[in-house]
């Protein structure tokens, strides 16, 4: 019992021990991409969405791909375009709004094909871009059994490939779908914000692209002139996906219709 | 319904009902048989351990013949709890890590200590003590490879006199009583690695924790009642009606209480009106009607509880024969049960997609990891090794008397 007990203790003192060890050796080996001199403690990414401005023509998830070599195939996204049409209530019912249609063909990359509703049955329909939430209590990283997934001072929720060990807690802990396992890699992977461009003082891919400005990016820390992000906040009243679930995402919505989940 | 069916069988192709999220519409749920065996077989572990506990700390005498059986049942699962997990992984080979560098906020992390603290501190460690003496014994009666490994297993202490033997079995003893919260440790902690999702409303919920411990002790003494008539029939020797009997009320209050909470679970989400209510409501009653309401509802829960409540009222009218078969029944239903429970929870969760808007069916394979012949092997493997440790350690070859806390008075039944 002794032996036991003592073992415990050395148990617990050697785990302090090696947390430490990790810690310094994250501080030297961690591949996040960015640059030597990049300070994350001096930075706050923010994404935004203005949903009423995407078209769904599917150039940001094309550019996610190409941009970050997310494997082909339709089930591997780190951002994706859904698109909601909401019918119009039965002759007669009480109800506000009908049946409610989404879809996402191949993420949207595509553009989306017309729909077969028939137009006058259609009460409204719109688009809705969708990457990491940027939670401020992010699920993933709490379930992470090694500390694989972890949030950057900067905001950004990142995934260590060499150090994932593949076990998919965190893709089935994220509320929001954005997470997959890489087929080839065999490890988790998620929207990073396009971490090595950010970084160094450019836009994620989706953003660049964007051709209506429905995304916009930018850093808290850091306002330029005319900062749109900070514009967009002052403007619209924004909304986060499923708050309830007290995840607090930092990626805001505007103009987000209740049925978006 | 016949969908769900027809993919158990055949390979079908992956069908989507409503909108899932474009990453959830994979050719296979992320987790797959491999999962829905691990809890299983942990639930199994904690369970037979609360078996043998009801002898050691509380005294419960009729069941001294399985004591040991129990605890090697309980060994032999606990040495392949982990198999699915490992083979699950996408870097098996970096499984080290869990222990080495463990996220200190993740269950699955905490588990592994659990499950480390279970194995050496309580179950080998009980074992031990209470093998102690008889492995002195016969080390020194046994020739050849077993008289080898008994004296191995000694690990070089051999006084038997009665102070030693004494502490032996007050260890024995001390070891139980810390093992019983520790036993319920290791399979909660199972329910709050699934209970702690709260991006799953099937899964995310406070009393998983509670309904996995419950379900755990119902197919540990479920397995225990099977692995004793089994072994007992295989050395056709007679069953202990008493031992039997006792084990059988046992299972009984234990599928009252589980089936009681597992009950209140469904009546609190649905009085409640949780969100994705009527997404678990759907599937219960399509895509997962025959492991849910045949499965684990009727065959794992009703039928026994009413057969075995039939017993308890109707005991001594009962001839042995009959009673023997119900019993046998009873424990064959509710493991099948409580396996088509933790499918249930595991494969149920991923069946609808986090959006609450659409459905998927499950392509299940018959080769590959995910596949039935993987699962099939993880889960024959634990009664291979149980076999093995019976011909060593449960041989009716070896002397067992003088073994106080589970000599058997009348030799009867005896294993």
């Amino acid at each position: 019992m002794l032996a036991t007990i003592g073992g415990a203790i050395a148990g617990l003192a050697s785990l302090a021990a090696a947390r430490t060890a990790k810690a310094a050796v994250k501080k030297v080996f961690v591949a996040t991409s960015a640059p030597k001199d990049y300070d994350a403690s001096k930075h706050k990414w923010l994404m935004c969405f203005d949903v009423d401005k995407c078209i769904g023509c599917g150039l940001c998830v094309d550019a996610c791909k190409t941009e970050n070599h997310v494997p082909q195939g339709p089930t591997y996204f780190r951002t994706w375009i859904e698109r909601y049409i909401i019918k119009k209530p039965k002759p007669g019912s009480d109800a506000t709004r009908g049946e409610v249609l989404v879809d996402s063909p191949n993420g949207g990359r595509d553009g989306f094909p017309p729909t077969t509703v028939p137009r006058e049955e259609i009460l409204k329909s719109f688009f809705v871009p969708k990457l990491c939430n940027l939670c401020e209590r992010s699920p993933c990283t709490q379930v992470c059994p090694v500390g694989a997934t972890f949030d950057a001072p900067d905001g950004a929720v990142l995934v260590d490939p060499n150090y994932c060990i593949g076990c998919g807690f965190c893709i089935q802990a994220c509320p929001y779908g954005c997470r997959f396992l890489n087929p080839d890699t065999r490890t988790a992977e998620k929207c990073t914000l396009c971490y090595h461009r950010i970084t160094r003082g450019l836009k994620p891919a989706c953003v660049e692209i964007c051709p209506t400005e429905a995304r916009i990016f930018g850093d808290l820390k850091n306002p330029v002139a005319n900062d749109p992000i900070q514009a967009f906040i002052s403007k619209n009243k924004v909304h986060t996906l499923k708050p309830h679930l007290g995840t607090d995402p930092r990626t805001l919505y505007a103009n987000l219709d209740k049925e978006v989940r | 319904m016949s969908l769900e069916i027809t993919n158990i069988v055949v390979e079908t192709l992956p069908r989507f009902e409503g909108y899932v999220y474009p990453n959830e519409s994979g050719t296979h749920p992320l987790w797959g048989l491999l999962i829905v065996l691990y809890p299983y077989i942990t639930g199994l572990v904690a369970g037979a351990f609360i078996m043998a506990s009801l002898v050691r700390v509380f005294r419960v005498k009729p069941l001294e013949p399985i004591y040991r059986l129990s605890l090697l049942t309980a060994l032999a699962f606990l040495l392949c709890a982990t198999l699915p997990l490992l083979f699950h992984l996408g870097h098996p080979e970096r499984s080290f890590q869990i222990m080495i560098t463990p996220h200190l906020t993740s269950p699955m992390a905490i588990f592994g200590f659990v499950y480390a603290w279970y194995l050496m501190a309580v179950l080998l460690l009980e074992l031990w003590f209470d093998y102690r003496q008889d492995f002195v014994e016969w080390s020194q009666t046994e020739a050849g490879i077993p008289g080898i490994i008994y004296r191995a297993f000694t690990l070089g202490v051999n006084d038997t006199s009665e102070k030693a033997v004494g502490l032996d079995l007050k260890m024995g003893w001390i070891i139980s009583i810390v093992g019983i919260p520790s036993a319920f440790l290791l399979h909660g902690y199972v329910g709050f690695i699934f209970g702690s999702i709260k991006a799953n409303p099937w899964w995310g919920n406070v009393l998983m924790p509670i309904i996995f411990i419950l379900s755990a002790m119902v197919s540990g003494i479920a397995l225990c009642v099977f692995n004793y008539m089994v072994l007992t029939w295989v050395r056709r020797r007679q069953v202990d009606m008493r031992c039997l009997d006792v084990m059988g009320m046992f299972l009984f209050y234990a599928l009252v209480i589980d089936a009681t909470v597992e009950a209140l679970d469904w009546l609190h989400r649905g009085y409640s009106a949780v969100e994705g209510f009527h997404v678990m409501e759907y599937m219960a009653r399509e895509r997962l009607f025959y492991t849910l309401s045949i499965g684990q509802l009727l065959v794992g829960t009703l039928i026994p509880l009413l057969l075995l409540g039939a017993l308890q009222l109707l005991r001594r009218r009962v001839p042995e024969i009959v009673r023997k078969r119900i019993y046998f029944a009873c424990a064959a239903f509710i493991l099948i049960g409580v396996l088509a429970m933790r499918w249930n929870v595991v494969m149920g969760g991923q069946f609808f997609s986090k959006s609450l808007r659409g459905v998927m069916s499950y392509k299940l394979q018959f080769a590959g990891a995910e596949g039935w012949l993987v699962s099939l092997i993880l889960l024959a493997l634990p009664f291979i090794i149980l076999t093995v440790m019976i011909k060593l350690f449960l041989s009716e070859r070896l002397p067992t008397e003088g073994h106080v806390p589970h000599r058997v008075g009348d030799g009867a039944g005896k294993i």
